[in-house]
């Protein structure tokens, strides 16, 4: 093979006077900070999206529904593409011009990757909530609580131990997902790989580091919320006893 | 709003049509290939065998822990450097040719998950049962447990094929033109991102909405009583 190995490339220096590991930890530093701001959106926002499709009331489990049916079924890639040039096009004028000149397009990719997972974290917080036996709200009702303390009291606390295993898969998820974000102009991980292959075509060896860096994160990323759930177990459960 | 152009998409259909043509072509071959592969893996990675186990285990963590568009990329322009070792020419493949051949491995990994909960599911009487007959493990895989543990995965592979359909999507990494990709180039040419991105939106969101129903009502005809 005449592929010339060169691992000495990392500590040359690029067109920007930064090195070409600096560009791979500053690329890893906007996917993270991408990846834990838009978990954060879609865990707020799915949660909310989860509960109103438990309630009684009709048109909120509407809401929720056809939230869920959108998001889900439209690529993300093309989710991103509509926040950053459909949309500014469809609110008004001023608004528009707004967001395509003064709103930071990392905050346009959070709230694009944000939403898009919401979809799926409502999903699992639906099963957490309806995996509970019903009686859990009849008793919260039977002790003079209101529907949506019975929420935040009784069935939330329960759900989310329950999902906590769907929801690290999820909050693993998003890291590969933020990957996308490269193409509306977010400085992130693969950007750079993409860019370090453009510039020095040393494809193995970023192949190598950036998968790596990405190995990491999701190691990283899974036991941390491994260890949250080890915390958190609801004793008497299948998963609280260790499957003894 | 008021200005929507419907001119852009008539004009431009049948580039569109195109590439929707070979979105799906990607995505049928890679969800053939990828279950038949994925397949393959769940058995390794249920066999008895360590190493079998080991690089099946291997397979499918890499796999999944690595973003599909880094893999796309990654592929198209490690495939032919290992075409150039192996065969000593230079084969140019191409962005087109190149995603067929990452989405069957890469969605294989997901496939070969299905498979083993599905392999999983059959009761464990059902391979004795088979010895018991007489047949080998290979007729006992093939006869017995694979087309129970596929008849209970269906939906399952359908709902992950749905996800593979969208994510080819992800090869305008790589400038192919797929659905998104041809919607994409007539956008540089004829600055109409409106017209052709809320097209794509709406046309994805159709196929996709009207699949899933459709893997619903199934999952509820199929469902076995036990």
């Amino acid at each position: 093979m005449n592929y010339h190995w060169d691992w000495q490339f990392f500590f040359q220096e690029a067109d920007d006077g930064l090195k070409y590991y600096e560009w791979v930890i500053s690329g890893l530093g906007w996917t993270t900070a991408v990846s834990l701001a838009s978990l954060a959106v879609a865990l707020l926002l799915g949660s909310v999206l989860g509960v109103m499709r438990t309630t009684p009331t009709r048109w909120l489990v509407a809401i929720g529904d056809a939230y869920v049916d959108v998001f889900r079924n439209v690529p993300l890639i093309i989710q991103l593409f509509l926040w950053f040039f459909v949309v500014p096009e469809l609110v008004p004028e001023k608004m528009g011009i707004w967001m395509k000149q003064d709103l930071p397009y990392i905050v346009t990719a959070v709230v694009g990757l944000g939403l898009y997972t919401a979809a799926r974290i409502a999903e699992q917080v639906k099963s957490g909530i309806n995996a509970l036996p019903r009686g859990q709200r009849f008793a919260g009702l039977a002790l003079g609580f209101t529907e949506w303390q019975t929420y935040r009291y009784v069935r939330l606390p329960m759900a989310y131990r329950i999902v906590l295993p769907a929801l690290t898969s999820e909050a693993m998820n998003i890291f590969k997902n933020s990957a996308v974000t490269y193409a509306v102009g977010i400085l992130e991980l693969y950007f750079q790989y993409k860019q370090i292959i453009e510039k020095t075509s040393q494809v193995l060896e970023i192949t190598i580091v950036v998968t790596l860096a990405y190995f990491t994160l999701a190691f990283v990323m899974n036991r941390l919320l491994a260890f949250v759930e080890k915390r958190t177990r609801v004793p008497g459960l299948i998963s609280g006893t260790g499957g003894k | 709003m008021s200005d929507f152009d419907f001119s852009v998409i008539t004009a431009n259909w049948h580039f569109l049509a195109e590439g929707l043509r070979y979105t799906l072509q990607v995505t049928v071959t890679a969800m053939i290939g990828g279950i038949f592969l994925g397949t393959l893996l769940a058995l390794m990675r249920l066999s008895s065998i360590k190493p079998l186990q080991w690089f099946a285990a291997g397979y499918v963590n890499f796999f999944r822990s690595v973003p599909l568009v880094q893999v796309i990329l990654a592929v198209y322009l490690i495939l032919p450097l290992i075409l150039q070792f192996v065969t000593g020419k230079l084969i140019p493949i191409g962005a087109e040719n190149s995603a067929y051949f990452t989405f069957t491995i890469f969605e294989a990994a997901y496939y070969s998950e299905i498979m083993r909960s599905g392999i999983q599911s059959v009761p464990r009487g059902q391979i004795a049962a088979g010895y018991a007959l007489g047949f080998t493990y290979g007729q006992t895989m093939r006869l017995v447990v694979l087309p129970q543990a596929f008849r209970n995965m269906l939906p399952v592979l359908l709902t992950q094929t749905i996800v593979l359909f969208q994510d080819v999507s992800l090869v305008y990494a790589i400038g192919a033109t797929d659905f998104f990709g041809a919607a994409d180039k007539i956008t540089q040419r004829d600055l109409r991102p409106v017209e052709m991105y809320t097209t794509v939106a709406v046309v994805y969101f159709v196929i996709c909405f009207a699949l899933s129903r459709l893997v619903k009502r199934l999952q509820a005809r199929i469902a076995i009583i036990r």
